[in-house]
């Protein structure tokens, strides 16, 4: 998958409130479907779905074991689209840290506006 | 650990991008640098390089405000917006478009300043018209440059990072 194909699917993957409590769980150490299932008033079936979406988008991975194929987190993806948030946040940080000189410069001079 | 000033990004919703950020600096000053062309035209400025060429604001509930910003390479980038509260120095809000639009209409702007001890806090919060735009609005943040070494966290990710290294 390509960057831009991957955040998609990251993004896509963590607008669902099931599917965030479910990597939080997977966080804390590999579980099984069953297990995964037994907090939420949701069906096994339903579960599953939510784990094939986060699996296409490489949120997670399944055990070889074929009776419990345990979900395990994978964290670069996640990573990857904390690191997107981060960029977005530099370009406004560049903007306020003028603002800070700017207000700073401001409260230095009394103008007739300030009271 | 972040400290006092650090900006926040959060996106609480699939359509939202909310921006905090404490000034120090009285509120009404704050405000002003929002709302005073020759204030804003002074911080307000895209990447390295770009100059902020036009930027008209007419500040009542109906008036509109132009922004227009030039790249190096002297392309255009402009946007509008109309007023829709104008509650000084507390409330600011507004419908805006870029003039290429690429989001598929109007997002919807809304700032708060609050009064925090001698400091001003500051909550900007984008309202896209779909989650595609919101997150192509996030993604214009990589045309600033990547760098990494980052050293906070988006908060819906943080617990999820954080665990998987214990």
């Amino acid at each position: 998958m390509n960057a831009t194909l991957q955040l998609d699917a990251t993004f896509a993957a963590l607008a669902d409130p099931t599917r965030r409590s479910i990597l939080a769980k997977l966080a804390e150490r590999e579980l099984t479907v069953m297990e995964l299932a037994k907090p939420f008033a949701m069906s096994q079936p339903a579960i599953s779905r939510h784990l094939k979406v986060l699996e296409r988008a490489g949120l997670i991975s399944r055990g070889r074991d074929a009776q419990r194929r345990p979900c395990r987190l994978e964290v670069k993806p996640l990573a990857e689209a904390t690191n997107w948030m981060e960029t977005y946040r530099r370009a406004w940080e560049a903007n306020f840290e003028r603002l800070d000189i700017l207000l700073d410069e401001l409260k230095s001079i009394k103008t007739p506006h300030d009271e | 650990m972040m400290n006092k000033n650090s900006l926040i990004v959060t996106t609480p919703t699939d359509t939202e991008i909310v921006i905090t950020r404490l000034f120090v600096a009285p509120r009404p000053i704050v405000w002003r640098c929002w709302t005073e062309p020759a204030l804003v035209r002074r911080w307000l400025l895209g990447p390295p390089g770009w100059t902020f060429e036009t930027c008209e604001i007419d500040l009542h509930v109906g008036g509109s405000y132009r922004y227009v910003w030039r790249s190096a390479d002297g392309a255009p980038l402009g946007m509008r917006g109309t007023f829709t509260e104008v509650t000084p120095p507390s409330r600011l809000a507004d419908r805006q478009i870029f003039d290429e639009d690429w989001t598929g209409g109007e997002t919807v702007g809304t700032l708060v300043f609050e009064e925090v001890g001698a400091t001003t806090k500051l909550t900007s919060t984008f309202l896209y018209s779909s989650k595609a735009a919101r997150d192509g609005a996030l993604a214009t943040g990589m045309t600033e440059g990547m760098s990494t070494g980052y050293d906070r966290l988006d908060e819906i990710l943080l617990s999820v990072v954080q665990s998987d290294s214990d």
